[in-house]
């Protein structure tokens, strides 16, 4: 084990791969050269529709230990991993690798299959019911945690080999040409699976709605594509569309939501030009759109581009002019899939331009302002989203890591979870280092990185509650008491990957009571 | 174990509380399970508040299971104390939890502009109270606490007093009417332990006032408490209505008037309408008996939390009437409320032209001081000076000299 630039200890090699620990935020420079698929011939590709899946699985050649991909636009209404593993799992296949973009709900059933073999472990994403059979040690090789770019990097750099890639597309046509725009399982934006279709061995697109060809915008375009089969339904529709995207009718979030927007306000942002935000789906981000709106329009300010998550809140701006363009990521509801579809100012965006580490240059460090949620942060200001306060790795990391590029990283966040303090003195794992994190804002006051001086002096003259993080902590711990650690096994389950490809902390197995 | 006694106290699976059964015995020392839902960070800080509690209350013997969901001690406490009390035989003071806050002595002349209802026996609601920007919080034991449920939500109060920070707002129980066998015990529970003002519901005569005022002077006595509790008569019926300016008048602890309308109207058998015209005149007359009697008033909670466009209606109305704040229900009501009983800017400006006219007239000798060609009486400069006070409380002088663009409140 040797300690990382956080002082975490990482293992040297995990699984016979040899590991990179943390170095700093930007510390990483690229070098070598990135991976490459093979190269094919149009000689083979005169009709690539196969007549159902089972045929398009078998014209792939699926082998043990191989590594399959998926991406999760389908949120928690997608009916495809399961039902490609589930075929997987007949072939009597074992030791799989499963990379999908984000894990739901919906997924629980894989967990089956975790523990019957047929999938030795996850590198991606993991959330809820697969994320507590990780930390209970049930899968046998160690998962790792990437965020959105730091999957396309992955892919890119060759750190992992999809062996097959599986896009789930509302519309597509005979030739492999794909979007999300239209179709009964429209989800809009359907960047998170561009990588897959570049790199990997074989790309099978499947769809509920076959069109003539051409489908466009080619989103996924045709020339990477293997394989085409139709399915009788990608998701259930209702599910495709969360139904995260209300905002919080808590006073206490609608407070912090309001402190931030003020924020905004009061270090002068909206006086630049060219204002700039990100804003994800949760309540208090949505909540934080409706006063920064109440704001822009007060004052007269337009944004030239919001990063999305698109949801009806942003779109509602972007119809109004509050906002010039939203660059999408993914949509939320709809209002989104509608708006990107009809709206040329609403842009399908992937994580190779908006995310990526390895590319010269994305737009994450152009957005002025990035909004977060987190479910710890500590007083050295690092934040992680992955494990709650007992242990249990619950969440993916998203987007996350790659936001923190913008100028100002903002965590919103309760100062209290009920009785769980947010801030702790060292959180339970690392998923961004504080360096990279700026401000905090809770409902009790708002704490700005020491070391963002030029923040601290654009703040004089505020009336927002400006605490320093070691008050905000003090009063937490005062109202809550010192909570207890988790106990651990000694086995790494999981590693958390910061966005360069080096390890930033790893995930042990939790001690469960009997 | 067939004769022991059982009883229970708090809400189950409620956020931020617990639910407690008791079981009294003779002997074997106490028996403890706690089920949480912050079990894994927080069990054995459970268990240590637990028995400490029982300790103090001088239970020796009892079996006790705790199914908590995220409760902070002092809740804990409340919970268990509240339990212990139903067995019987425990005494004053019961188990008090460290004061975690000190505050300064009640306040006569304050802004009243908001005053924030909580449930007493809610203590997630509570929790919080004091961040919103509401001049006032009213902890409340009447209306929205169920009969059985009186004792635990006035131990639950008096915790939430020592515990809780409410920051700079004026901290407000409302009791139950000394006329129910409730009152009494809300006032021996809260007076010694951090309330500013005390809210007398359902208020009819000077009596009433009176009343209160005995029992509380008698606490602050035998507490030794060394400043005034505040009273804040409630008015919600015809005979009330009647007798304001005797109510208003009835003791110097009176501070403000309040009115209550849902209890006005089924009073009088009217319904109840947005508009409020059944209580036009009993409003109007409160408004004048405040007003002889040298107290604030203060008008009734506008219920319907989502109309925002009504609730200005409502409150500039209120304010045309005379009235000096409004009570609140939800925290989304507090920033409009403080946006119109907040003076223009240009209401303002003027307030300073008839000030200095008047201080240069002063200083020059003459009695008439005048804008233009208008003279400047007393009433004009009393209402420019009290407006220039208002605007000095809510800090808008100061933001005028910043040249700032005129943010309204919200925060605290």
């Amino acid at each position: 084990m040797v300690p990382n630039a956080l002082g975490r200890l990482i293992p040297e090699e995990i699984d016979g791969k040899k590991l990179k620990p943390f170095m700093g935020a930007h510390a990483g420079h690229g070098g070598g050269r990135k991976a490459a698929p093979p190269i094919r011939a149009v000689a083979d590709y005169a009709n690539k529709l196969r007549a159902s899946l089972d045929e398009a699985i078998d014209a792939c050649g699926i082998k043990d230990g191989m590594t399959v991909s998926f991406h999760h636009h389908l949120r928690n209404g997608d009916y495809v991993m399961n039902m490609v593993v589930d075929k997987l799992a007949e072939q009597g296949l074992k030791d799989l690798t499963l990379v999908p973009s984000a894990l739901f709900p919906v997924h629980e059933p894989l967990i089956k299959h975790i523990e019957n073999g047929v999938i030795s472990h996850v590198e991606g994403s993991m959330n809820g019911p697969v994320g507590r059979a990780c930390s209970l040690g049930k899968m046998s090789k160690t998962c790792i945690l990437r965020s959105h770019g730091g999957r396309y990097r992955a892919i890119q750099d060759g750190d992992i080999k999809i062996d097959v890639a599986f896009i789930a597309a509302p519309a597509a046509d005979h030739f492999g040409n794909c979007n999300g725009h239209s179709g009964p399982s429209a989800c809009g934006v359907m960047g998170y699976a561009l990588a897959d279709s570049l790199y990997a061995e074989k790309t099978v697109v499947l769809t509920d709605n076959l069109q003539p060809f051409p489908v466009f915008p080619w989103v996924i375009k045709g020339g990477n594509v293997d394989h085409v089969c139709t399915v009788e339904k990608l998701g259930d529709p209702e599910q495709i569309i969360s139904g995260t995207t209300r905002i919080t009718r808590s006073p206490t979030r609608q407070l912090i939501a309001e402190y931030a927007a003020r924020f905004v306000q009061d270090i002068g942002l909206l006086d630049e030009p060219d204002f700039t935000f990100q804003s994800g789906a949760g309540g208090i981000s949505l909540a934080f759109l409706k006063y920064l709106g109440d704001i822009m329009r007060e004052t007269g300010v337009v944004a030239r581009f919001a990063r999305g998550g698109s949801n009806r809140y942003l779109v509602d701006m972007l119809e109004e002019g509050l906002i010039e363009y939203i660059l999408d990521g993914q949509c939320f509801d709809l209002v989104g899939v509608r708006s990107l579809r009809e709206n040329p100012r609403h842009l399908e965006t992937d994580p190779f331009t908006s995310y990526c580490y390895h590319t010269k240059g994305n737009f994450a460090p152009l957005v002025k302002v990035g909004i977060l949620g987190a479910t710890e942060i500590d007083v050295d200001f690092n934040v992680n989203v992955n494990t709650h306060s007992d242990g249990w790795l619950l969440h993916g990391i998203g987007g996350f890591t790659d936001v923190t590029d913008s100028q100002i990283t903002m965590i919103t966040a309760p100062l209290l979870r009920g009785r769980l303090p947010v801030i702790t003195d060292s959180v339970t794992t690392v998923t961004a280092p504080g360096e990279v994190i700026d401000v905090l804002v809770t409902e009790r006051g708002i704490a700005v990185n020491p070391a963002r001086e030029d923040i601290l002096g654009r703040l004089k003259g505020s009336d927002l509650p400006v605490r320093t993080i070691g008050e905000l902590r003090d009063m937490a711990i005062g109202l809550s008491g010192l909570p207890e650690k988790p106990d651990y096994e000694d086995r790494i389950v999981a590693l958390i990957e910061w966005r360069d490809g080096t390890v930033i902390d790893t995930v042990r197995q939790l001690k469960v009571k009997a | 174990m067939s004769d022991s006694v059982q009883t229970r106290a708090g809400r189950e699976g409620k956020k931020g509380d617990l639910a407690v059964r008791l079981t009294g015995k003779e002997a074997g020392g106490i028996e403890i399970s706690i089920e949480s839902s912050v079990g894994h960070m927080f069990g054995k800080q459970i268990e240590k508040t637990a028995r400490e509690t029982l300790d103090s209350l001088g239970i020796e013997n009892c079996e006790i299971e705790i199914n908590d969901m995220g409760a902070f001690d002092y809740v804990i406490m409340a919970r268990i104390e509240a339990a212990a009390r139903r067995l019987g035989k425990i005494g004053h003071p019961g188990c008090l939890p460290e004061r975690k806050v000190e505050y300064g002595p009640p306040r006569r002349e304050r802004l009243r502009r908001t005053r924030l209802y909580m449930p007493g026996n809610n203590p997630d609601l509570m929790r919080n109270g004091g961040l919103y920007g509401a001049d006032s919080v009213i902890l409340d034991l009447e209306d929205s606490v169920s009969p059985g449920e009186k004792d635990a939500a006035r131990i639950l109060v008096r915790n939430t007093l020592l515990s809780n920070d409410y920051f700079d707002c004026e901290r407000i129980v409302r009791i139950n009417p000394l006329s129910t066998e409730y009152g009494a015990d809300d006032l021996e529970m809260v007076v010694p332990y951090g309330v500013d003002t005390i809210l007398v519901p359902k208020c009819e005569t000077a009596e009433d006032v009176k009343a209160v005022e005995k029992i509380i002077t008698r606490l602050e006595k035998k507490h030794s408490l060394g400043h005034e509790i505040l009273i804040m008569p409630l008015i919600e019926t015809a005979k009330g209505i009647l007798n304001a300016y005797e109510i208003g008048a009835a003791s110097g602890r009176v501070i403000a008037l309040c009115f209550g309308a849902e209890d006005f109207t089924a009073d009088i058998g009217a319904e109840r309408t947005k508009e409020g015209t059944e209580s036009f005149a009993a409003r109007s007359m409160l408004v004048l008996g405040a007003k002889a009697a040298g107290v604030q008033v203060i008008d009734t909670v506008f219920s319907d939390v989502q109309d925002e466009e009504g609730l200005v209606a409502n409150t500039k109305e209120a304010m045309a009437l005379g009235f000096e704040g409004k009570g609140v229900i939800h925290p989304a009501q507090i920033a409009p409320i403080h946006a119109v009983f907040s003076p223009a800017p240009e209401r303002i400006e003027y307030a300073r032209k008839v000030v200095a006219a008047i201080e240069k007239a002063r200083s020059e000798g003459s009695g008439v001081a005048t804008i233009g060609s208008k003279m400047i009486d007393a009433p004009i400069e009393t209402r420019a000076r009290k407006i220039l006070r208002l605007a000095e409380a809510l800090g808008l002088l100061e933001e005028e000299n910043k040249g700032s663009n005129g943010k309204t409140g919200g925060g605290s």
